[in-house]
């Protein structure tokens, strides 16, 4: 907290959520695997891609962002940049329709956030079918879709917790 | 100078813009790094390698008590199953006798063609085993990490395997890690033939659990039920490696139940199979073939003349003239041949077959042994194990 009053430092609205990203995704991609079930695999960074937009613009959202994006790319060995620039579209979104979610309720927010995970997983989606040539099963689409819509509690709570935290915010 | 002093400090941006701005930038670098990625089919990349190799002793600690609690869950359900499996595995072995017994008989018969044709046949692959260490399940890339690399002779381009059947290749290698490219992923692409028919296929993965069977060529080759198995074309994989069985999805799209999906893919083995397209050095081919003598005049010659009667075409038959006709049709009919055995197609300028006398099939007593006939029934439906 700064002498000016209350401040809030960017590591901990951008730092530590970025961090929680990569040890829940790290966490969720043992091989585990009992009756047949294994974890399920939703992409967690769609849920500060969503939130930091909405708590405060700021230059180091995008940033970190790509950074978490080619993470996940890396980590899953998938093609590089795929996440990064869905979630880049994720941001720009959320970032575009600020004035509109302002004040708004839990379900038009949560309505919004369904909306950027459907522009997410359509770019990734677009973009494997220019890689691969091929168009990904739409029934593991969906599935990981499901699971990563399922994160609005955590894009709730970022944002309930961080959006007044800071009299610059207002 | 601090900021504050400098002539910058009375610089104003909106945040929104720019924000906005740094987000089209980072998003122009990613789409970038999108369309100069070439996952799988180019080198791996140092940015890959290193970071493989960083999060693989990570991802190991990390997922060791998920090792433990899936050993947990398999000693639980083997104990609440194990009357049923019991029944069911003895089921099992009984059949499995026959084809032991059948399997025995066609090895020794097999070494023994092998030697009469002096066949050059393929030797051993040496394998390691490799615990997985994480493991991506998204539609747009399947692929796992395992703790073994170049240091134990892992190789980009191996096969991996499950106990099961086939689980996909490595694309990348460091020391300590290496990652597998799941048959499942939508940028995996594997030839493959289909057991009962031979007919030859390229599986194609799309991020869900049964890839697809494409180019599949021939008249109705595959069936539901078809072992679908390695086809060794193109030397990226051994041929006859298991990879699963044909079944026909609800649009009627041939697709292939994986054997590796049985169970837990927590170990794999790495098959460190050396193809000719990695052994050989291009480098040392095109140096080999500069170092060749030139040909002489007499070479030459020959050459030529070999290659004109190559390329001449073959002398026509006989022209038929009246005069012929007549002097067969009055000719007597030859002795009609015994009445056995298929009729003989006879090629121009060569001596008249005769026809041979069908072969006495020999007997056997009812109850011997016969491979052909054990080979004929259908295989069990599962493994012991299955159904995972």
């Amino acid at each position: 907290m700064s002498r000016y009053g209350q401040t809030l430092e960017p590591w901990r609205w951008i730092g530590l959520p970025a961090l929680g990203c990569l040890a829940a995704t790290v966490a969720l991609a043992a091989p585990f695997r009992v009756f047949g079930f294994g974890f399920p695999e939703p992409v967690f960074a769609l849920a500060p891609a969503f939130a930091w937009a909405v708590i405060r613009p700021s230059l180091l959202g995008p940033v970190t962002l790509f950074v978490l994006g080619l993470f996940c790319d890396l980590f899953w060995g998938g093609p590089l940049g795929l996440w990064a620039l869905s979630l880049i579209a994720t941001y720009g979104l959320a970032l575009g329709g600020r004035s509109l979610m302002a004040g708004q309720g839990g379900a038009v927010m949560a309505a919004w956030f369904l909306a950027a995970c459907v522009l997410a997983f359509g770019v990734a989606y677009i973009l494997a079918i220019i890689l691969a040539h091929e168009q990904a099963n739409l029934i593991a689409v969906a599935w990981q879709f499901l699971w990563t819509a399922a994160l609005y509690p955590i894009v709730h709570w970022l944002t309930d917790r961080y959006e007044d935290a800071d009299v610059r915010f207002r | 100078m601090a900021f504050r002093d400098s002539p910058f400090s009375q610089l104003k941006a909106p945040l929104t813009w720019t924000a906005a701005a740094v987000a089209v930038v980072v998003g122009f670098a990613a789409l970038a790094l999108v369309l100069t990625d070439r996952r799988g089919a180019g080198p791996y990349g140092a940015a890959r390698s290193e970071f493989d190799e960083v999060v693989e002793p990570v991802a190991s600690v990390l997922s060791a008590p998920a090792h433990w609690v899936s050993s947990f869950g398999d000693w639980t359900s083997g104990y609440l199953f194990a009357v049923h499996e019991n029944r069911e595995l003895k089921k099992q072995v009984m059949d499995l006798q026959r084809w032991r017994d059948a399997a025995i008989a066609l090895k020794n018969l097999n070494l023994r063609y092998e030697s009469l044709l002096k066949l050059r046949t393929e030797p051993p692959i040496p394998m390691v085993t490799a615990r997985v260490v994480s493991d991506a399940r998204g539609p747009f890339s399947e692929a796992r990490l395992a703790d073994a690399g170049a240091a134990d002779g892992v190789k980009v381009g191996n096969p991996a395997m499950s106990e099961d059947g086939v689980v996909g290749r490595v694309v990348g290698v460091t020391a300590h890690a290496s990652r597998i490219l799941l048959l499942t992923d939508v940028q995996s692409r594997t030839p493959v033939l289909i057991d009962r028919t031979n007919a030859r296929a390229i599986l194609t993965g799309d991020g869900g659990p049964n890839p697809k069977l494409e180019f599949v060529r021939g008249f109705d080759p595959v069936k539901d039920g078809d072992m679908v198995l390695t086809s060794g074309d193109g030397g990226l994989y051994p041929r006859g490696l298991p990879v699963g069985v044909a079944a026909r999805d609800i649009r009627g799209v041939w697709r292939v139940k994986l054997y590796s999906d049985r169970a837990a893919i927590d170990f794999v083995r790495i098959l460190v199979f050396d193809d000719f397209s990695q052994t050989v050095s291009q480098a040392d081919l095109a140096a080999s073939a500069s170092a060749l003598p030139p040909l002489t005049k007499p070479e030459q010659d020959q050459l030529a003349a070999a290659r004109t009667a190559a390329l001449k075409p073959p002398a026509p038959p006989p022209s038929v003239t009246a005069s012929t006709v007549r002097a067969a049709t009055a000719a007597p009919p030859p002795a009609a041949p015994p009445a056995v055995g298929p009729t003989v197609r006879l090629e121009s300028g060569s001596a008249p077959a005769r026809p041979r006398p069908p072969k006495a099939k020999p007997k056997i007593p009812k109850g011997a042994f016969r491979p052909d006939e054990v080979l004929a029934q259908p295989l069990p439906a599962d493994p012991p194990g299955g159904g995972a």
